[in-house]
């Protein structure tokens, strides 16, 4: 890794590192912050944009999917602002305190900041860096991986995002919705990074949903980090609705405390190229984590979905199922890696990647690790690629039921499963649309 | 009168093996007709090929429904139009709520028909009548399709489908096996109630003991992928008593 990386430097990473150069005090933060920027850079400059020798990005060779580094998106104008707002449509009907996100802004006027739960705080990240808040650095980064060139690229140019504090024991019912709107009228990256700390023993609902309006090359470059305290429960899903000009990095970092649960669900059927990265610390003991995932893609869109569990504590569980549905040229990849410290004793994790192939062109990768250093564990995995089962296809079809029906009907059952444990009952309801919406854009008989 | 099931000099076969040798069979509205006959005769490659399962390659001959060729037909097509395959083995399908399904074949039908679809709630109400007659209860359609059924539970999920469908054909393969004797007075007594003028039936079937239920007005004997004696329903008892080595001999 990194031989011959500054001769061999492609216009991306020459537009990255100019980019980074003329920053200038254009991005908010303190000296402090500042440094922390640079440093984040150092290290994505040392090693640059991964290939496909780069273990952990096999798969996605960023380096040759992005050929060049589009702009920083400017601030939306006003007229943006109200396209954005009319056109956001995802979840709309869950009376969710909606905290919008426009290429990369978060815009107070159309977000609710006002009439906040008691123990719920809300600020936006370029405030908090600005003003150097004492919270925000002491959190800021803990959860980052190593050597991890998306969220390196991340921290150096974060510009906005949300900060949201839950108060030890605060329940909150209302479910806090982040809009991500992309105008896609000019060529633009954006650079999100949002810190979420819930408290011990608090509960909250977040969702996050991606939607592009227009047709412009679009390089968003996410990063969450959620601190889930003891006892404390979060349950989250993602929606990914971009256009196929997007090529969506996303890299979602959570600690976990003692008993702490965390339920999670993404579903992807946007972008060209999308890398949903997933590093878990459970760090208390018996902290229990379902993570679930669908990705649905057609064309030649390509996803990954990445996950790296690190159980740290004692007698914590995981279960994990993804599945994918793939049509045409389209490329799902499966990366998990569930690793057991010494010390993190009766850890039970399962994990399973399952594909749906519906064409003789798809491709499915998938590589799961564990890595156990604890000798009383329960750990496995499973994968598993395969067509549609034939046999019952023609059992739906010898009731009347029409090929693209029965296809649909046959693929919403293969995904079901990732879908089953959201609890939020009207979240659940708006992603399965979300599933039936994609089934009925492309006719899955011809998929 | 055009008969409702016309198999005409009907050759198949899969994977170039070849499963059906010149059948002949006409089935008219209100009669049930039985075959019998020994294992691999192609009794259920004939039920396959007449609902329209892929891998089956028909080589010769013709099947008509209503004096309309079929042959051409998706499955769905052929189920619209009013034929019924109760599956010997039926499909467990996870993730596909039994209601779901059901109101999806009972609305995929009524479209064809030009017949509005039916609304949840009157979809429910409809499986609800049909199913208790079945001594089917409604939590066993709250599972997924046929999952977690008994032999017995599927074989009654599938009557209970042909009441709630309707068709004019029903083709009923090896509907007795795996069944005890009581589940298999439940599903005789589901079919009998189907019997009516307008109504065919081909029961398939390697054993009497279904035929002492569902009484046939004509039996046939297959073997070697034909038919190869016809008679009334005593032929069903002869069969019983004397097997089938004459046929397989007469055949090969």
């Amino acid at each position: 890794m990194g031989e011959n990386v500054t001769a061999n430097r492609t216009p991306a990473e020459i537009g990255l590192a100019e980019a980074f150069a003329q920053l200038d005090g254009k991005l908010p933060g303190n000296s402090d912050v500042k440094a922390k920027r640079e440093e984040a850079f150092a290290r994505f400059g040392s090693v640059g944009l991964p290939h496909r020798r780069v273990e952990a990005w096999h798969y996605t060779d960023l380096k040759s999917l992005q050929r060049e580094a589009l702009p920083l998106a400017a601030p939306p104008s006003a007229e943006a602002k109200t396209a954005a707002w009319n056109a956001q449509t995802l979840f709309a009907g869950l009376g969710a305190r909606r905290l919008v996100i426009i290429d990369g802004t978060v815009v107070p006027a159309l977000s609710d900041m006002d009439g906040l739960e008691p123990g719920l705080t809300v600020s936006t990240m370029a405030a908090a860096l600005s003003e150097g808040d004492p919270f925000v650095a002491s959190h800021l980064g803990t959860g980052r991986p190593v050597d991890d060139p998306a969220v390196e690229l991340n921290t150096a140019f974060m510009g906005d995002g949300v900060v949201i504090r839950v108060a030890e024991g605060a329940v909150i019912e209302r479910p806090i919705h982040l809009v991500f709107v992309a105008t896609g009228d000019v060529p633009a990256s954006t650079f999100v990074r949002s810190l979420v700390v819930v408290g011990n023993g608090a509960k909250l609902t977040l969702a996050e949903s991606h939607q592009a309006l227009g047709a412009a090359a679009y390089q968003p470059n996410i990063g969450l980090e959620l601190v889930v305290g003891d006892d404390a429960q979060v349950d989250y899903v993602k929606c990914l609705r971009e256009s196929t000009a997007s090529q969506h990095l996303a890299s979602f970092m959570t600690a976990l405390g003692a008993r702490a649960v965390f339920n999670h669900f993404s579903l992807t059927t946007g972008g060209a190229v999308v890398r949903n990265q997933l590093f878990l610390k459970l760090n208390g003991e018996g902290a229990c984590v379902d993570i679930r995932g669908a990705n649905l893609l057609r064309g030649n869109q390509h996803a990954d979905t990445t996950l790296v569990a690190d159980h740290l504590a004692p007698g914590c569980q995981a279960r994990e199922v993804f599945k994918s549905v793939l049509a045409d040229e389209s490329r799902g990849i499966f990366q998990g890696k569930i690793s057991v410290a010494p010390d993190a004793q009766k850890t039970d994790a399962k994990m399973m990647a399952q594909a749906l192939l519906l064409s003789e062109t798809a491709e499915f990768d998938s590589k799961p690790e564990l890595e156990i250093f604890a000798d009383d564990v329960q750990c496995g995995h499973g994968t598993t690629a395969g067509a549609l089962d034939e046999d019952l296809r023609f059992y739906l079809m010898a009731r009347g039921i029409p090929a693209d029906e029965a296809e649909s009907l046959l693929i919403q059952a293969f995904v079901g499963e990732t879908l089953e444990n959201i609890a939020h009952e009207s979240l659940k309801s708006v992603l399965m649309s979300a599933v039936a919406d994609w089934l009925q854009a492309g006719g899955a008989s011809h998929a | 009168m055009t008969p409702l099931l016309e198999v005409k000099n009907l050759h198949a076969e899969i994977d170039g093996k070849k499963i059906l040798n010149g059948l002949d069979l006409v089935v008219n509205k209100g009669e049930v007709h039985a075959i019998m006959g020994p294992n691999g005769a192609g009794k259920s490659t004939l039920s396959y090929v007449l609902a329209g399962r892929d891998g089956y390659e028909v080589t010769e001959g013709d099947v008509l429904l209503n004096g309309e060729s079929m042959l051409e037909m998706e499955p769905s097509e052929r189920a619209c139009k009013g034929v019924f395959l109760a599956f010997q083995y039926p499909m467990e399908i996870p993730g596909v709520a039994t209601m779901t399904f059901l109101r999806a074949a009972l609305n995929a039908q009524r479209k064809t028909r030009g017949e509005p679809e039916l609304s949840s709630p009157d979809a429910i109400r409809k499986v609800k009548d049909v199913a208790g007659q079945l001594g089917i209860n409604m939590d066993m359609l709250k599972r997924p399709v046929n999952v977690g059924f008994s032999g017995g539970e599927k074989k009654r999920a599938e009557t209970m489908q042909m009441a709630l469908l309707e068709p004019k054909l029903c083709l009923l393969d090896e509907t007795d096996s795996g069944l005890d004797i009581d589940a298999l007075k439940v599903v005789s007594e589901g079919v009998n109630r189907l019997r009516s003028p307008e109504r065919g039936f081909v029961v398939i079937t390697h054993y009497q003991r279904l035929l002492d239920h569902i009484v046939p007005d004509i039996v046939h004997v297959m073997s070697a992928g034909k038919i190869v004696r016809t008679g009334g329903k005593e032929l069903a008892h002869e069969l019983e008593a004397s097997g089938y080595a004459q046929y397989q001999q007469e055949a090969a």
